[in-house]
């Protein structure tokens, strides 16, 4: 048998610097991440490692950048010099699936905290802490907690719900343009696609947030308050952080899209990033319900 | 079994193999034997780091009072561990890595990188590039972990020392580790956790998507279905992790109060999402042996594997139901008894599925024409000590005995016979089976046979006192110890010396087998071995299956 001659369509991908170079990003910005938060010299003047100086988080995350657009752009070229054959296009839709599975559990840990607050808050009325005194013991008799003044559901974040729904529709449509050929259409619904996720994640982060009748956290404040806020913060947060994403998937997208590099067969880059959007769309409609809503009605009796 | 022949004839693809001295073929490796190879020599270097930990250990408990982390101590002060402090940062140290630095970059990354594409018939893994990124992501992780025992943690002292299972409030308040030692060490688990989420997404769609024609899933061999189960646990478990690893960063750095009782939140919550992922991990460092020790067994006794889909159903089972069991290790958190009672039976229905394992490996050595060879006696030595710790587990699954063996020696010995005993051995048992085919080299049969009998002997009295210990009700992670458990822990540390030669035999069986470089066939086990690996070269082309195998129906696994 002719061992020399490669006679199937996986694809054997050259060999690369990029994982190695996002690795070094990865460990330089863990450092500066805890230099960031806590110092790693003793001296706080120190450029490299005093507490708060951002230069090693900020160099690693460069690094992190230079790689995504390096290694990205590597995938964007192999791709368009035919390295992805059917087989490997199949691959490539497992590897987005099980991403988005990992995902997916990533929100049920902050969805868990939620719930267990929730839920568990009058079994936990029974706890004897010593540093309660009686009005917070009391507080937790109640979810969401006396002192917290939770967002109406049926104003800002509703507005938002359909912000996102609708977005999902329009970037369902640039996909049924693309793949009938109205290259028009798929960019004009790609493109409100972008604007209404830029509108979201404005929404959310410049007017909601600000507006907030609780703190994200508090060393010192009452303590029920403080779990639900950063249950709630963590958790939308969190959610809006993978809109960004998305939204800049998208907005990749549409550059290829505008420089011609997707065709009515083969456009998986596309399809990757309406899986991701419609994956943020579906936990925002949990957060909608349970995190916005359902404290809102139980606070309401 | 052509395949070499054939393969000795057209030479032309040897030609792409790098010199073993090019550093890029290592950095920028896109190749899964590669990669496999450097995840092995890293779990190799993890594994004496963490091993020379557990020494530290074993040489502190030889003997009443406080000797090797006194104030002042030589062998510790050197990294300032010489205090009680320092004890426990050894006790956690030793703990995470072998856990997430040794066992899972070697069985995972290791064997399974080297032998899940060859076992399918596969030319490489799915995701090359991002294979590369999963190992490299390890040594960082690893870096800031060894950071982490040097900067400081608990006051002036250096390092985190509450524990691998690192609970709050120990690894939140101030009071017990202000210091940046914790922090490094949350980002390095949530390094360690994106490189084995990667690694996982890359061996689900290998397996999913690149199987040769006809090697349809029950076709598939054991090792590849253990690797399968084990990655899917993996992909599930660990973001879950990850989130509780960034709550508690936030409640270390950001104020807020999720696993803290005096602001509103709740200690018990961080061990729940802990154990969520804790559970189905420690299923994934044993997962894997299973596999191994299943293809080994076969090969040895000259038998198909007895039961083969009720093998691979069984491991199937025992990860699904080790998603739904975790709150077993929090029997003492005073949690309702309806909640025990669920979770000891959820517990004991685990014994099925693995008691159908070790009664099918029986079953496939009965009658089998049986092959003593080193990997063979490994693997026989795991099936007769994890049976062990599975019996002991069955103990601790019972809320109302656990009660009072929580966190006692029973409790280690339990999990070293599972691990150190079950998981190790599966790994020097698979490690024998393959390395006439990943070096190209047979190794010294008298010399690995030496190490396996002077490690039996030496792991079993290290470990079975602690049974002793435990029912005395001798706590664990403590420095020192009265009188009264003297005897066993002595017993119990010269069992660590006994089982340091044999680690120093293993290094010398390594040493000499790429000194004497006795050449390995195709196929060194003969006819019981009849996974595809045994069909190429020793070792294997650069890139294999440029033809892809077609396999037949009658092939057995």
């Amino acid at each position: 048998m002719a061992h020399g001659e490669v006679k199937h369509d996986y694809h054997l991908v050259n060999p690369s610097p990029w994982p190695f170079v996002a690795s070094v990003g990865a460990l330089v910005a863990a450092i500066g991440a805890v230099v960031l938060m806590r110092g790693l010299s003793s001296n706080e003047a120190d450029f490299f490692f005093g507490k708060g100086h951002w230069t090693l988080f900020l160099v690693g995350m460069g690094i992190l950048v230079i790689t995504c657009i390096g290694w990205w752009g590597d995938v964007i070229k192999e791709s368009r010099a035919g390295d992805h054959t059917p087989v490997v296009d199949i691959g490539l839709r497992y590897g987005m699936i099980l991403f988005i599975a990992s995902e997916v559990m990533f929100f049920v840990a902050w969805f868990w905290v939620f719930f267990e607050m929730a839920i568990f808050h009058g079994h936990r009325a029974d706890w004897v802490v010593p540093t309660w005194d009686e009005a917070t013991a009391q507080a937790w008799a109640n979810w969401p907690p006396p002192h917290v003044e939770t967002f109406d559901p049926f104003h800002l974040p509703l507005i938002n719900t359909l912000i996102l729904l609708l977005s999902g529709t329009t970037v369902t449509w640039a996909h049924h343009a693309l793949q009938t050929g109205d290259r028009a259409g798929a960019r004009l619904g790609l493109i409100l696609t972008v604007l209404l996720g830029i509108l979201f994640s404005w929404v959310q982060f410049a007017v909601e947030y600000p507006i907030a009748g609780f703190a994200f956290g508090n060393p010192d404040g009452v303590g029920n308050a403080t779990v639900y806020g950063a249950s709630f913060f963590m958790a939308t947060g969190f959610h809006g952080f993978h809109v960004i994403i998305g939204t800049i998937f998208l907005a990749v997208c549409l550059f290829r899209l505008l420089a011609g590099h997707f065709t009515p067969q083969k456009h998986f880059g596309l399809e990757a990033a309406a899986w991701y959007w419609h994956f943020v769309d579906v936990v925002w409609l949990f957060l909608f319900t349970f995190v916005y809503v359902m404290p809102y009605l139980t606070m309401q009796n | 079994m052509t395949h070499e022949a054939a393969h000795a004839e057209g030479h032309g693809h040897e030609d792409h193999r790098p010199s073993l001295y090019d550093w890029k073929r290592w950095v920028y490796s896109t190749n899964h034997k590669d990669i496999g190879t450097m995840y092995l020599i890293f779990a190799i270097i993890a594994g004496l780091i963490g091993g020379a930990l557990s020494g530290l250990i074993r040489w502190e408990l030889a003997a009443p009072g406080v000797q090797v982390f006194a104030e002042g101590a030589a062998i510790t002060g050197w990294l300032n561990l010489d205090s009680a402090h320092g004890y426990n940062v050894t006790v956690t140290m030793h703990g995470l890595i072998m856990i997430f630095f040794m066992v899972m970059p070697a069985m995972i990354g290791g064997f399974g990188n080297w032998f899940v594409p060859l076992m399918i018939g596969a030319p490489d893994m799915a995701f090359p590039r991002m294979n590369n990124i999963s190992f490299w992501l390890l040594p960082a992780s690893f870096i800031l972990a060894l950071l982490s025992m040097v900067v400081p943690g608990n006051g002036d002292f250096p390092g985190f020392g509450g524990g691998w299972t690192l609970y709050a409030p120990l690894s939140t308040s101030p009071a017990h580790h202000s210091g940046p030692s914790m922090d490094l060490l949350i980002l390095s688990l949530h390094i360690a956790g994106a490189s084995s989420i990667l690694g996982a997404v890359n061996f689900i769609t290998t397996i999913f998507n690149m199987r040769a024609p006809g090697m349809t899933l029950h076709r598939m061999p054991l090792f590849v279905w253990s690797i399968l189960v084990t990655v899917w646990l993996l992909v599930l478990s660990l973001p879950v992790l990850a989130g509780a690893l960034t709550m508690l960063l936030t409640d270390r750095n950001f104020g807020t109060q999720f696993f803290n009782a005096a602001g509103g939140g709740d200690p018990v919550m961080y061990q729940h999402l802990f154990w969520f992922f804790g559970h189905p991990e420690v299923y994934i460092l044993i997962l894997p042996a299973f596999g191994m020790i299943s293809q080994i067994v076969s090969t040895f006794s000259r038998k198909p594997v007895f039961g083969y889909l009720g093998m691979a159903y069984a491991m199937v089972a025992i990860g699904v139901i080790g998603f739904v069991v975790w709150a077993h290790h929090m029997y003492t958190v005073g949690m309702g008894l309806d909640l025990e009672a669920y979770f000891i039976a959820a517990t004991m229905v685990i014994a099925v599925p693995t008691g159908i394992k070790i009664f099918s490996w029986i079953a496939t050595m009965w009658g089998g024409s049986i092959d003593f060879k080193v990997p063979m006696l490994w693997a026989i030595g795991f099936i007769f000590l994890f049976t062990v710790g599975g019996v002991t587990g069955v103990v601790l699954a019972n809320s109302g005995v656990d009660t009072s063996l929580h966190d006692t020696y029973y409790v280690v010995a339990h999990f070293h016979y599972v691990l150190s005993l079950g998981a190790v051995f599966g790994i020097f048992a698979g490690f024998f089976y393959w390395i006439p085919k990943m070096s190209g080299y047979r190794y010294n049969g008298f010399l690995a046979g030496l190490q396996f009998w002077i490690m039996f002997i030496g792991v079993n009295i290290i470990f079975f006192p602690q049974h002793f210990l435990g029912l005395q009700a001798m706590p664990r992670r403590y420095i020192d110890y009265p009188e009264a458990f003297a005897f066993w822990n002595h017993i119990s540390s010269v069992g660590y010396a006994i089982t340091t030669v044999g680690v120093l035999v293993f290094l010398i069986t390594l040493a000499e087998m790429f000194i004497v470089k006795r050449k390995a066939g195709a196929n060194p086990w003969g006819e019981g071995a009849t996974t595809l690996e045994w069909t190429l070269s020793s070792p294997p082309p650069f890139h294999q299956f440029n033809e892809l195998p077609v396999i037949k129906p009658d092939t057995h696994h």
